[in-house]
């Protein structure tokens, strides 16, 4: 029996007894990237899930296949806070590299599960007189209960599941059901794995005496829910908006955008016959890809692409020629840390400005911002609608943070109108209208022309698309009220796109002088945030989440109905600021203050808080 | 009772040859694209193809402007400089009925085009791909391009000292399955070459060497008319006999060698050269570079393949046009979004 489970200073009293800490705490796994760790951070996820405890998970990962520190986050949360807590409360330290550094960063007060060997060889227990230490001999369990060597790594990770599960309180049946859908159609890597979260919960239970006040119980909190990244949702939601035509290159954060939609694509939409109802073509670059989807989405397909931001860069010059030429597109832009290469595997919002006006010349375009994953979801498909309503290349501007990370959101829905193919005239239309047909003309007063499809078999259905300068006809002009012409009813459809894009989402309080605005994923650490300042400072605050870009006239009127407004977004320049004061109405930018974060982790709700005390002076 | 009016010649789908005419070329008269324009506009009205089929997909330059001089009752699009094998790729398996024709040049396909270029023969997709090929940048005023001959001379005495890019046997070598080279003084050839390629299923890759009269088409330069008419060297005499044709010609196994086109057509190429088989992809390009060393320009079809799957084959696609499929094909059910849910509970 293991009696010096816990660190000298507590038996000096240095750990208070508190009062215990329920499903309100985050979990910090700190391992080597490529250990294998994944599956057994999202069965802990899932089994606090499981307990009906809302969870969420975030993994910080390295731009490295193997060897770079990793660590992963699971914060569960009973109030259903999503965003990143900035200080974990249990560290699972299975990095000698960052252990004591991990240690260092703990909330006082937290505990440290970790290899016994660890412990003696870096002396961890002698960092910090405020923890909990429960070391536990992961080689020597893995080795007893996992006799193939080549598997063995992969097997402790899930010892440390059935240990943190026995320390957490977590129905171990949880773990199981959990584990067991998992590996749902492989029972012998179900026993295999299950045989090592028995044989951490064991030891733990035999060994280890809970002191720490940290614990999950059951509660009611993810009746109905689901926990999905928000890639994944994205994917999804072009499968169910009926992409037909896929083309892409892989770049992180968003190749997993491209692998779900695949999955699916395959699961659900082959005939009977096996005949696939889609085409998912890897093309040799973003350039490609690009001029794939503007390929396909002139001959009348549901088309996207998706990215981040050096993708992005790439495709630019064919985006200009998408938005001049009326050509529907979905460009999915997940977005990273940058310039250039950047930190690929961190988050940010940063392209924001070079996406609204991606390419040369006079050029915009619409951007949608979901908040959430049911937002990756809908807004996805959403996109599908306006790209060919609006007949243009729409952008869906995801990050690394909502794309990649785990979230728990009510279940989708499924969509309750029809697609929206846009205007398209058919050769019987074409008839009715004696062949009167100019592509560019706008007959209903939207700003918005009929387009054919080739293969529209009436002989004045085709016209000549080009990205040289043009008039009604798609006829080729230099002249210049032609040219002007095209461009001033082009401006005049992107404000036809204001009414149609998504509104933005506000919470309004009586009375309030400040607003908050905030878009994507800094929407989870604001409404922490937000609930921080009314606790702390007592002040009632106003918020209005964008979900679309051009703004809505309700973003005006929110400015407007403010003395200041802070603008809290996830990139160094302001850039969503910088969008507004292009917008807004002369003295109204003035009031306009910005919250930044910028370095590459999720923006935490602390830091919102902070910036915005220190700023009001509070 | 007065002799009724001789009504228009028409093809053999009822059209005039008028249905498949375009708009007044704006290039430099006897510019060798717009013969090259006149021949397909032969080729399509010949071989029967409705217009409305066809899309005509083009990249920038002399060249890509030539979709606009032909066939105006298809739909074209004239995308971005080098990129239009992504614009075609993407109509072509957005709508896989239709018939596609790339328009390209030298600049556009083996300069700033090379990547796509190559990618697009690699994946055997079901279009005609044609390089008006005249060796120099022609809208910016005359620059040599990557096909220029090495020696080949500008008007102002700049002699190119690079190796020509040879797009045929690139071509051959990465997957396209009808690969040619043609000139667009020589008629007879080129109307042959078109037809057969509008019969191919597969990449087509048709160098033509289309001379600028403006820029490239004085002594010393190795893409003039007077150089082509002088050194151009057919290994075949390229025949065609369309499906609908009843014709029925005898001909010598060894010295003519015949390929069943897809539609049930016939492309009978006359040995010219001794013994050349438009089948071995290694010989083809074996001759090519050997032609290039030796400064001579080979026409004719260098290389055929009936058999290879293209690319829509590999995508496993259904035969309709994925661009107008119905709601109820592309959009899963309820039951479907309400499994995806359960499962991630």
């Amino acid at each position: 029996m293991a009696t010096g489970n816990f660190a000298p200073c507590q038996q000096q009293g240095a750990l208070s007894a508190r009062t215990r800490v329920v499903n309100d705490f985050s979990i910090k796994i700190s391992t080597v990237n490529g250990s294998g760790s994944q599956s057994a951070n999202s069965v802990l996820m899932k089994s606090i899930f499981g307990m009906g405890v809302p969870v969420g998970g975030k993994n910080l990962f390295p731009s490295n296949i193997a060897g770079d520190p990793t660590w992963f986050l699971i914060r569960a949360s009973k109030d259903g806070y999503a965003g990143r807590k900035r200080d974990s409360e249990i560290l699972i330290a299975l990095n000698p590299e960052t252990a004591e550094a991990d240690l260092r960063a703990l909330s006082p007060g937290g505990v440290i599960i970790c290899e016994e060997a660890l412990n003696h060889s870096l002396n961890l227990d002698r960092v910090r007189d405020d923890i909990f230490f429960y070391p536990v001999p992961f080689e020597k369990i893995t080795g007893t209960i996992c006799p193939e060597a080549k598997l063995r790594k992969l097997v402790k990770n899930m010892v440390y599941v059935g240990v943190a599960a026995q320390l957490l309180a977590i129905d171990l049946a949880v773990v199981e059901n959990g584990l067991r859908r998992q590996f749902s159609s492989k029972q012998k890597v179900f026993e295999l794995n299950f045989g090592a979260v028995k044989a951490g919960f064991d030891y733990a239970q035999a060994n280890l005496v809970k002191r720490d006040p940290f614990c999950i119980e059951r509660m009611n909190g993810t009746a109905g829910k689901i926990i999905i990244d928000g890639n994944a949702a994205c994917g999804m939601g072009a499968v169910f908006a009926g992409v037909t035509v896929v083309a892409w290159y892989p770049i992180t954060p968003s190749t997993t955008v491209i692998e779900a939609t695949k999955d699916l694509l395959k699961k659900l939409r082959l005939t009977p016959k096996g005949k696939a109802t889609f085409a998912v073509v890897q093309a040799e670059d973003e350039l490609a890809a690009i001029g794939m989807v503007l390929g396909a989405g002139w001959a009348g397909a549901r088309a996207m692409t998706a990215t981040s931001g050096p993708g992005l860069s790439l495709m630019t010059e064919f985006c200009g020629l998408g938005y001049f030429a009326e050509i529907p597109g979905v460009i999915v832009d997940v977005q990273r840390a940058g310039p250039s290469t950047g930190l690929p595997t961190r988050t940010q919002q940063s392209d924001l400005l070079s996406t609204a006006f991606l390419s040369h010349g006079d050029t915009k375009h619409p951007i949608l911002l979901p908040g959430s994953v049911k937002e990756c979801f809908e807004l996805t498909q959403a996109a599908f609608d306006l790209a060919e309503r609006l007949q243009t290349p729409v952008f869906v501007l995801s990050d690394l943070d909502l794309g990649m990370n785990n979230w728990i959101s009510e279940s989708f829905d499924y969509p309750t109108k029809p697609l929206d193919r846009g205007k398209v005239l058919t050769a019987k239309e074409l008839e009715r209208l004696g062949g009167e047909f100019a592509r560019y003309r706008d007959v209903d007063g939207d700003a918005v022309g009929w387009r054919t499809l080739p293969g529209t078999m009436h002989p004045k259905a085709a016209y000549f698309t080009r990205g040289s300068g043009h008039n009604e006809a798609s006829e080729y002009t230099e002249k210049p009220e032609e040219y002007q012409a095209i461009m001033d009813r082009l401006a005049r459809k992107f404000e036809s796109a204001r009414q149609l894009l998504p509104a933005p989402v506000a919470v309004r309080n009586e009375g309030a002088k400040i607003g908050f605005l905030a878009y994507g994923s800094t929407d989870c650490a604001l409404c922490e945030s937000l609930d921080q300042i009314r606790q702390r400072y007592g002040q009632q605050v106003d918020y209005m989440r964008l979900r679309a870009w051009p703004f809505a006239q309700s973003v005006h009127d929110f400015v407007a109905a403010h003395e200041r407004i802070y603008v809290v977004e996830q990139n160094r320049d302001a850039q969503m600021a910088s969008l507004l004061k292009i917008d807004l109405a002369g003295g109204q930018a003035a009031k306009l203050r910005s919250i930044l974060h910028y370095n590459g982790w999720p923006v935490d709700a602390e830091f919102i808080t902070e910036e915005f005390a220190v700023k009001e002076g509070i | 009772m007065a002799s009724a009016t001789p009504s228009p010649k028409v093809n053999y789908i009822g059209l005039p040859i008028l249905a498949y005419r375009g708009g007044k070329s704006t290039l430099c008269p006897g510019c060798g694209d717009n013969a090259i324009s006149e021949r397909i506009i032969e080729a399509m009205y010949e071989m029967g193809v409705e217009p409305e089929r066809v899309m005509k997909i083009s990249g920038i330059g002399c060249s890509s402007k030539s979709p606009a001089y032909f066939m105006s009752r298809s739909h074209s699009f004239n995308g971005v400089h080098g990129r239009m094998p992504a614009v075609a790729s993407g109509a072509i398996v957005a709508n896989r009925t239709m018939t596609t024709i790339g328009l390209s040049g030298d600049g556009d396909t083996a300069s700033i085009g090379l990547g796509q270029f190559l990618h697009l023969m690699r994946r055997n997709l079901p279009m005609i791909y044609i390089v008006e090929d005249n060796g120099v940048f022609a809208l910016t005023k005359g620059q040599f391009s990557a096909t220029a001959d090495l020696g080949s001379k500008l008007k102002n005495g700049l002699v190119n000292r690079l190796p020509a890019i040879d797009t045929c046997a690139l071509a051959i070598q990465l997957g396209a399955t009808f690969v040619g080279r043609s000139f667009s003084g020589d008629k007879k050839q080129l109307l042959s070459m078109l037809k057969a390629a509008i019969a191919h299923k597969g990449t087509v890759l048709l160098d033509i060497i289309s001379p600028c009269v403006t820029f490239n088409d004085h002594e010393g330069s190795t893409k003039s008319y007077k150089f082509m008419q002088e050194n151009d060297e057919p290994i075949n005499e390229v025949g065609f006999v369309a499906s609908f044709d009843e014709i029925e010609v005898d001909y010598d196994s060894g010295k003519v060698y015949e390929a069943e086109m897809h539609d049930g057509s016939r492309l009978r190429l006359r040995k010219l050269l001794e013994d050349y088989d438009p089948t071995d992809k290694a010989n083809a390009v074996r001759i090519l570079m050997e032609a290039q060393e030796q400064e001579e320009i080979l026409t004719g079809v260098f290389y055929i393949n009936t058999g290879k799957p293209t690319y829509l084959d590999l995508l496993n696609m259904v035969d309709e046009p994925l661009c107008t499929l119905p709601e109820s094909l592309i959009r899963p059910p309820k039951s479907a979004l309400d499994a995806l849910m359960a499962a991630l509970r």
